[in-house]
């Protein structure tokens, strides 16, 4: 037990940030970080303060699902939804169930997106948010229900639909049921866009394969936070595959803003202000045809 | 003689030593039908055995299969008419996708298939059927045409993947995919999908969102190539083998888990042996999928979709 705690300290200064694994949702508990891109030091109340965004080069770290509700959405507002769905081990994979298991307790939610209701600025919204500390994101069986449970109430309510991704992809151990997730989610964007909704897609890091390729693309506007990772292909795949060095910035959200695939990049202190003006612009009483 | 592969080795085998009696039956001019005959019921035995009892990992090998009919045989057995039409209109037009109008017993109709080549000229080519976004993007205008005169859709799938390269990338391969599985899923005219080799992923379900897929008997539809699975859960590639079992990737196993309307049976070893009967098989559940499909107004269509894709998952629902 001790050789592990102190294999799993030195992994954690590799990765440049002590996070104290234990107390849920919460900022490192231990006092100083540092910047994993400009190797500052700092304090991690300083960081906190800064919405885990490092003060000096504006790294962006991973959040959990829970600290973007918290400066996402009106305190206090939020009304989470579908926590009573639990996965299945269609395939039968060994050891499947208890890495669920293990990642829920450390993460404290039921699967790797948490959906609910909330207002921004006033304005009630649905909310999806995936977190990559629960299996990266992937997406399974319930990832696929609960976004498209979130979909189908703000279509019911005629309420925009506000998505943020962090995911590697389809979740291997559910197989082509995963797969199957990405049309089930689009056909149920489909029918929230024909009834003139607003869907935000918001794309954070990192964001790859079966969830790029759906819902994370069929944004009305496709955003990204900065230096966010988001492709189809893995970068080694495509290094194999093209047998070539890939630019440094691959795959980065400006790589992506560069080549017209994205429709803006925005700071994560700026993220709440934005969308509220986004989703302001777009309530009911554009140009009336009358 | 198309090359035979390891789990058919001892059909092959019984079968070239019939032709060699028969060869020397006809030299010798001795007659030896009496054990040509036991051979031959012994042959019709062995065929049965084998092709009835396929592994998954033996299908895989079918849908590989380098002389496995394409979108393109398919295309010439069972339709008239067609008309291929090219590009995307954006940014060009990729060949590891086809498609075009055509006929279908007397009705006018859009086909849209992934595109592999037989030989090494033709594979380079076509990218070994794997797209660019301008493929999907290509489909999609010919789903907006078909839509627009309302003639029913026809989709081939037969592809490894979506191609994982430097320009995909930079050209959208998510969007180009996601935008595919959005528009179908809106389309107000009947669309099938049929699964003719290997159906790989995102790269497949971009032309997979139908109101009934069908998967020829020995194709595959799955989240990950066998190799990719092993690699992924167990760091080994070369445990494929074992992946083809876990990952139920076959028609039967699609099939079982709802997620399919049906299962094209193939000629016995696999629908190289014989395009024709083949062609034939598959024109006949064409032809019921629309017969069935015609029945039903725009919006029961759109709604057919939905439910069908709506209902898929599997998890375990705690009351509070």
């Amino acid at each position: 037990m001790a050789i592990r705690s102190l294999l799993s300290i030195n992994k954690k200064k590799q990765k440049g940030v002590i996070v104290d694994r234990n107390k849920e949702n919460s900022f490192p508990a231990d006092l100083m970080a540092k910047c994993p891109e400009c190797k500052k030091i700092y304090l991690t109340k300083e960081l906190e303060n800064n919405l885990k965004v490092c003060p000096q080069c504006d790294y962006h770290y991973k959040m959990t699902a829970f600290e973007r509700v918290s400066i996402l959405l009106d305190e206090g507002t939020f009304e989470s939804f579908d926590e009573n769905l639990r996965t299945s081990n269609p395939l039968k994979f060994p050891s499947y169930l208890e890495k669920i298991e293990i990642d829920s307790h450390k993460t404290g939610l039921n699967e790797a997106v948490l959906t609910g209701m909330g207002s921004i600025k006033g304005t009630q919204v649905v909310v999806a948010i995936m977190d990559s500390h629960f299996r990266m994101g992937s997406m399974g069986s319930v990832v696929g229900e609960k976004i498209t449970r979130a979909i189908e109430k703000a279509t019911e309510y005629e309420l925009p639909f506000i998505i943020f991704t962090a995911s590697g992809g389809a979740r291997m151990q559910e197989g082509v049921i995963s797969l199957m997730q990405m049309a089930k989610t689009s056909v149920a964007l489909k029918r929230h866009s024909d009834h003139g909704l607003l869907f935000i897609s918001i794309m954070t890091h990192p964001t790859t394969g079966g969830v790029s390729a759906s819902f994370a693309s069929l944004g009305d506007l496709n955003i990204a936070e900065p230096q966010a990772l988001i492709g189809f292909a893995g970068r080694r795949v495509i290094e194999q595959t093209v047998r070539e060095k890939l630019p440094d910035d691959f795959q980065t959200a400006e790589f992506l803003l560069a080549h017209g695939q994205l429709d803006a990049i925005f700071h994560r202190k700026e993220m709440r202000d934005k969308l509220a003006t986004i989703v302001k612009l777009h309530a009911k009483g554009g140009v009336s045809n009358v | 003689m198309s090359k035979s592969l390891d789990f058919e080795e001892p059909v092959v085998k019984l079968r070239e030593k019939i032709e060699e009696l028969k060869e020397i039956a006809k030299i010798a001019e001795v007659d030896m039908s009496t054990e040509i005959n036991t051979l031959e019921t012994r042959l019709q035995q062995l065929e049965t055995k084998i092709y009835t009892n396929m592994e998954p990992w033996d299908r895989v090998q079918v849908a590989r299969h380098a002389q496995r009919p394409t979108t393109m045989d398919y295309i010439k057995e069972i339709f008239t008419d067609f008309i291929e039409l090219h590009g995307d209109r954006a940014f060009g037009d990729d060949e590891a996708i086809i498609g075009g109008i055509a006929s279908f017993e007397g009705q006018p109709i859009t086909i849209i298939g992934h595109q592999r080549g037989k030989t090494t000229k033709e594979n380079i080519r076509r990218n070994f059927g794997m797209p660019h976004p301008e493929g999907y993007r290509k489909a999609l205008r010919l789903m907006k045409q078909a839509e627009k005169f309302k003639r029913p859709i026809i989709c081939f799938i037969d592809t490894k993947g979506a191609y994982p390269g430097k320009a995909a990338e930079e050209r959208g391969q998510s969007e180009a995919i996601a935008k595919n599985l959005f528009e179908m899923a809106g389309l107000k005219v009947p669309v099938i999908s049929v699964v003719i080799g290997e159906g790989g992923s995102g790269g497949a379900l971009a032309l997979g969102v139908a109101n009934k897929i069908y998967m020829l008997e020995n194709s595959t539809y799955s989240v990950i190539s066998p190799e990719g699975a092993a690699s992924i859960l167990w760091k080994d590639a070369t445990l494929a083998k074992q992946a083809a079992e876990a990952m139920k990737i076959t028609a039967f196993d699609l099939k079982d888990m709802g997620i399919i309307d049906g299962i094209v049976i193939e000629v016995a070893g696999g629908a190289h042996r014989d395009v024709q009967a083949q062609a034939l098989e598959l024109k006949k559940c064409i032809n019921n999928a629309l017969e069935e499909l015609h029945a039903l107004s725009e919006t029961q269509l759109i709604d057919n979709r939905y439910d069908k894709f709506r209902k898929i998952g599997e998890f375990i629902e705690e009351t509070n």
